[in-house]
């Protein structure tokens, strides 16, 4: 579904990604693990058009997208739910979510899609009038998630979902992401918390400093000596 | 009852400061560039309604409608050719850019057809109502009512339409905007269009209130529009209409207690206290910084 081949990605004068290849199946959960800055936002801001490679190529459903504009990529079905939710906080609820089908213009289909986001997070319905920047930061998560889900994607890229959130509602939003999965949209996530990204992915890359350095299943990875050492707490 | 008079006189001149501040506000909310050859537009907008009432004789509508029409396209070229290469520039590199760019029309304007003033042929009946004592000028009427029509048109493009929701967006979050599949450029174009008919159509109305126009004439009410959209709060729709409002009145009862020689002055104390007092403005929230 989605081949990156080699790309060199500069992040102001830094070069951020240096030959970055990796796969990403239909119906798959890809996550990409890594510390911080070690380049993972990068290719997702590289994938979702908001950065442009310097070298290398992007392919999407057979066709090139690298250095494509954003809106043509969320056309094509990728939707990217940003690191730090960045909902439109003067915005209410309702309004946030219309603004993510905002390319659609099929009215059926949209209304289908925001019961399908309130079936999904009862949350945002209860507050769908309220302005979202009074939510609570795992409500945040939620409306930034429904959100790329109104554009309808077939590939969704979440970066650091769990950022900042009590550990009883990181797992609720992995229960989502499954969720979402299973009903047929492909993910790529980007994690932090290694544990639970390998927990629910297929397969998995490692960053480190702008370089994919171990790639494998996701048990493969679990059972991995190094990566165990490095981001899964020793032992 | 001549106090009811100035207030209605005081609306009227504030219709048309908030007309102009609502550029500058929508503009600085989108791209945090205070433009100041907003002011310029305004300029055009007053002559191409003379030219089109006098020379082609279109009534006032009309007139009010093709200036508003041209000053959007002027509006979006002023935007592309000038300020769109700058928009990871320096604040200060913009803000200069729109000072050249005011001083480019002022003079492109003498340049063209020279600096003397025209008056503004009289194309609005000007009857007197007398409501509850109170003499009223159908002009002042005309021109509130026209105003107040405009801005119920605007709340409604940013609130429900598209296009104004992109905006919204847009101004709160760019890149977030992009990774809905809004096309920025555009929806900045879209602003600058909206921003230049709103100051057009406050030409075309001001000259039809004081009947006098020249080349320099955006100078002073751009800069009152802009004071106003400071204390309104800047980048803030509904503060840019509130102090317009209120910067009209404030003038118009200074003029009335007999310092009309300190009207411009009122404005620009107006300014300064904003500044060090309350520098988010009255509808501001205390800026928070993002993380």
């Amino acid at each position: 579904m989605l081949k990156v081949n080699e790309i060199n990605v500069n992040y102001g004068n830094i070069r951020a990604l240096k030959g970055v290849s990796l796969d990403v199946n239909e119906g798959e959960i890809v996550t990409l693990i890594g510390a911080n800055g070690a380049g993972k936002s990068t290719l997702l801001k590289t994938l979702s058009g908001l950065l442009k490679p310097k070298e290398g190529t992007i392919e999407y459903l057979g066709k090139s997208i690298a250095g494509k504009p954003a809106q043509t990529i969320v056309k094509a079905g990728i939707s990217h739910v940003p690191e730090g939710r960045r909902v439109f906080a003067n915005m209410t609820v309702e309004e946030n979510l219309e603004l993510g089908a905002y390319l659609r213009n099929d009215s059926a289909g949209i209304r289908q899609d925001f019961a399908k986001v309130y079936e999904l997070f009862p949350r945002l319905e209860e507050r769908k009038k309220q302005l979202s920047g009074t939510l609570s930061g795992g409500e945040q998560q939620m409306l930034a998630m429904g959100r790329a889900l109104m554009a309808r994607p077939k590939l969704l890229l979440l970066d650091e979902p769990s950022m900042g959130l009590a550990p009883l509602l990181v797992q609720t939003i992995f229960r989502i992401i499954e969720e979402i999965n299973r009903d047929g949209t492909t993910i790529l996530l980007v994690e932090q918390n290694a544990h639970m990204a390998l927990s629910i992915a297929n397969r998995a890359y490692v960053v480190e400093t702008g370089k994919i350095v171990i790639s494998g299943t996701a048990e493969e990875l679990q059972a991995s000596e190094e990566v165990k050492m490095a981001y899964l707490g020793g032992h | 009852m001549e106090w009811i008079q100035q207030l209605v006189n005081g609306i009227s001149l504030g219709s048309i400061y908030a007309l102009i501040a609502l550029g500058y506000t929508m503009v600085y909310g989108i791209i945090k560039l205070i433009n100041f050859a907003h002011g310029e537009v305004f300029m055009i907008g007053a002559f191409i309604g003379f030219y089109a009432i006098g020379g082609w004789g279109l009534s006032f509508v009309p007139a009010l409608l093709l200036a508003m029409a041209v000053c959007a396209i002027i509006g979006v070229v002023i935007e592309r050719v000038a300020y769109k290469r700058l928009r990871n520039a320096t604040r200060i590199a913009a803000l200069i850019t729109a000072i050249g760019v005011s001083l480019f029309i002022q003079y492109g304007v003498i340049y063209i057809r020279g600096a003397q003033p025209e008056a503004y042929p009289n194309v609005l009946p000007s009857k007197t109502f007398e409501i509850f004592g109170v003499n009223i000028s159908s002009q002042s009427l005309l021109i509130l009512s026209v105003s107040i029509i405009l801005m119920i048109i605007l709340q409604f493009i940013v609130h429900r339409t598209k296009m104004g929701k992109a905006m919204r967006a847009v101004s709160f979050d760019a890149e977030a905007a992009r990774l809905m599949g809004i096309n920025v450029d555009r929806t900045i174009s879209f602003t600058f269009a909206i921003g230049s008919a709103l100051a057009g159509a406050a030409g075309v109305i001001f000259g039809t209130y004081y009947t006098k126009i020249d080349p320099l004439m955006g100078v002073i009410p751009g800069l009152k529009a802009f004071v106003a959209a400071v204390l309104g709060g800047i980048g803030i729709i509904p503060g840019a209409m509130v102090g317009g409002l209120v910067l009209g009145v404030v003038e118009t009862v200074v003029s009335a207690f007999g310092y009309s020689l300190w009207r411009d002055a009122a404005a620009f104390i107006i300014l300064i206290l904003i500044l060090i007092f309350k520098p988010s403005g009255l509808f501001g929230k205390n800026t928070r910084e993002k993380v």
